[in-house]
């Protein structure tokens, strides 16, 4: 589903072409990678040794509490973590360029937004 | 510390404890039809039906979520695995929660940003319309009915172990019911009612696990290792029980791999379920969609906690012998748990919180399948109906009027399939709901929105090899075919299923007598769960369909260019 108007855009100034744009993907794409891997990486860690070294998941820290127990409960941890991190990285590196942008958008209308969300082509659609 | 009172009080007392438990049942479906009628009033048009408006707060749609994931599956299921095989109901409610962050950190925000209904939304935003909305309308609909089976078959063995009737004809009014009043919330309620019913269950459900929690700790002084300990003896499998391994993974290989596997179709399956998505479109920006995330992370991530406590619980105190005596799959950990803090059968205060749980675990089941029921129904109303099959000529008030014929459509036959399923053990219908949504609806998703050179073609290859590969690959597993393997050791037969295997009851043939197709052939793949090998299918399947699919230019180059014109919208939120 195409902006009808894209093909012709040319070298009319759009929103992706605005720095802050490339600047909060980047932003975006910096944190949001990493992380993933990282979590990823961490929980396979987990599932993997739940598998095959059980040996080591057996091991007693405190008491009844043992490996198994301390790894799962860091799981449940770095999510939380991960979570807070993520909701104030993007109200303070991502939330205020989103705005900037939409503000861009609202104010020049020589610089268009891209239409064409999917429900909107078909209102359009309906209508006509 | 333990205290077993003998079973024959139990019975005598077992008829309050049911009229109890009826009253309570009685009186949660008043409350959730008084909110469903009240939703009616303020509901209108599509919007109104499918995301109640986009009006929710983060906070109320956090709950909501939570609701909707934390199904009687996760909360009788978990606990009950806990209570039976000690640790490795642990290993089921992290991948559970870990895979939130998927949906926190790449999902939930860019799809509230860029779409608007349905899953569908967001790939026929940048790809073509017609093909996606099939694809995914196909998809959504296929996951959300085999999660509808299973709630529904669980729902009738549930509420039967409550009420304490058995016989088919109770299982088949349990369903009907159920598919009943689901309908309902649905057709009169739209997403406004069908999220209210949500947030009241999963805030009575989150008070009542929380309350239990406190009590359990409380018997042991907050001494989560004594806890432990009792339950170790208690379970008769010594330490064994606090470690993984006694449900996952016991045997060969095979048995290590498909718990690998089920860990990761968990992780990767929940960020591409349909009705979770769906609930990422129930608030008003992208900024929301993240704030309920991160909400429904931390109620999610409380409530596993406290279930862990439950079922450890309800293995030390009520004792995994008179769990397992109950229901072999130990679905009764949590109410008999219940039963025994309120004071142990036979009691007033026991059969209070029996009845009480009972009632929550109903109103759960409810409000999950009146979700599901919604989520499929706006999906053929929006994606099959109003896009592919009147091509956008349908009006609003005809895609209205068919969103609602589909809720009762598919929730008939949804009822019809359980009632056939109803003696079938269909809990791998839900690890295969989440296999699917990995395999098929994930790859898709993702590389919509992060993979610049993604086309149509790319996009159907990944759902539809995805959605083949993964309910083939059960087709071929031990759920279909239970001979007695390596992996799967021959099990001991009763009396009733030698009978149904056409084996003697001595045989060692049989490693699954429940298998769907026959209990002595043996499987040709090992694995129950098909994730390690249909997730990266889909991906490899979307990946070169992609890059060797599209003979046509004009077409790569078009689906290229909607991916800047996406990525604008799905990161700033701009056209909203």
């Amino acid at each position: 589903m195409i902006d009808p108007a894209a093909s012709s855009r040319g070298d009319t100034p759009w929103i992706g072409d605005d720095p802050r744009f490339t600047e909060l993907r980047a932003t975006y794409r910096r944190f949001v990678f990493p992380m993933t891997a990282a979590f990823l990486l961490w929980f396979l860690a987990y599932v993997l040794c739940s598998a095959y070294a059980r040996g080591f998941m057996a091991a007693k820290v405190v008491g009844n509490v043992n490996v198994a127990l301390v790894f799962g409960l860091l799981q449940f941890v770095s999510t939380f973590g991960i979570a807070l991190a993520y909701g104030r990285f993007a109200a303070r590196r991502l939330d205020p360029l989103a705005a900037a942008l939409r503000s861009v958008a609202a104010t020049h209308p020589t610089v268009p937004a891209p239409a064409g969300r999917g429900g909107d082509q078909e209102l359009t659609e309906n209508q006509a | 510390m333990t205290q077993h009172l003998p079973v024959a009080a139990a019975a005598a007392q077992s008829t309050s404890n049911k009229g109890l438990t009826i009253g309570l049942f009685v009186a949660l479906v008043a409350v959730t039809l008084v909110i469903t009628l009240w939703a009616r009033r303020s509901t209108r048009g599509t919007g109104g039906f499918y995301t109640g408006g986009g009006q929710f707060s983060a906070l109320q749609n956090g709950i909501a979520i939570s609701g909707d994931y934390l199904s009687a599956a996760s909360f009788l299921g978990i606990a009950g695995i806990i209570a039976l095989s000690g640790y490795d109901g642990f290993l089921y409610s992290i991948g559970f929660l870990v895979a939130w962050l998927v949906a926190l950190l790449m999902v939930a925000e860019l799809l509230r940003n860029t779409g608007r209904f349905t899953m569908a939304d967001v790939l026929a935003a940048r790809l073509r319309s017609g093909p996606m909305r099939t694809a995914a309308g196909v998809s959504t609909i296929v996951v959300s009915i085999f999660y509808l089976i299973a709630q529904m078959v669980g729902a009738a063995t549930i509420v039967g172990q409550l009420l304490d009737v058995k016989g088919a004809s109770a299982q088949i009014w349990t369903i009907v019911g159920v598919g009943a009043l689901m309908i309902v919330y649905v057709v009169v309620g739209g997403m406004k009612g069908t999220t209210w019913v949500q947030i009241v269950k999963a805030v009575l459900l989150i008070a009542g696990a929380a309350m239990m929690t406190l009590w359990v700790l409380a018997k042991y002084g907050f001494d989560i290792s004594h806890l432990l300990g009792d339950a170790a003896t208690a379970s008769k499998k010594g330490d064994a029980f606090l470690q993984p391994g006694l449900k996952y993974g016991s045997t060969d290989g095979w048995s290590k791999l498909d718990l690998v596997s089920l860990g990761i179709a968990l992780v990767l399956g929940t960020a591409a379920l349909p009705h979770v998505l769906v609930r990422f479109y129930t608030v008003p920006t992208g900024r929301d969609a993240r704030k309920s995330v991160n909400w429904a992370i931390g109620i999610i991530g409380v409530f596993y906690l406290m279930t862990l406590v439950l079922g450890f619980g309800a293995a030390a105190l009520v004792g995994t012998a008179t769990i397992k005596e109950k229901d072999p799959s130990g679905n009764t950990a949590a109410t008999l748990l219940a039963e025994h803090l309120g004071g142990g059968a036979g009691t007033t205060g026991g059969s209070l919180m029996l009845a009480f749980v009972a009632a929550v675990a109903f109103a759960t089941i409810l409000a999950v399948v009146a979700g599901l029921t919604l989520t499929s129904s706006s999906s053929f109303a929006h994606d099959l109906y109003a896009s592919v099959i009147r091509k956008g000529r349908a009006t609003e008030r005809q895609e209205l009027v068919t969103a609602k014929i589909a809720a009762v459509v598919i929730g008939a036959v949804a009822v019809a399939l359980s009632i056939f399923a109803r003696d079938l053990n269909v809990a791998f219908l839900v690890a295969l709901a989440f296999a699917i949504a990995a395999s098929a609806n994930l790859p898709a998703i993702l590389l919509t929105l992060f993979w610049k050179r993604f086309t149509t073609v790319g996009a159907k290859c990944g759902i539809y090899a995805g959605l083949v590969s993964s309910i083939g690959l059960v087709l071929l597993s031990p759920i279909c075919w239970g001979g007695a393997t390596g992996t799967v050791h021959a099990v001991k037969l009763t009396a009733a299923q030698a009978k149904d295997c056409g084996v003697e009851a001595s045989s060692k043939q049989v490693g699954n007598a429940t298998a769907l197709i026959s209990c002595t052939t043996t499987a040709p793949i090992p694995l129950q769960n098909p994730g390690v090998i249909s997730i990266p299918i889909g991906f490899a399947a979307a990946v070169l369909g992609s890059l060797v699919g599209s003979r046509r230019r004009r077409d790569q180059e078009s689906d290229r260019r909607g991916f800047e014109e996406l990525e604008v919208r799905a990161l700033t939120g701009v056209g909203r």
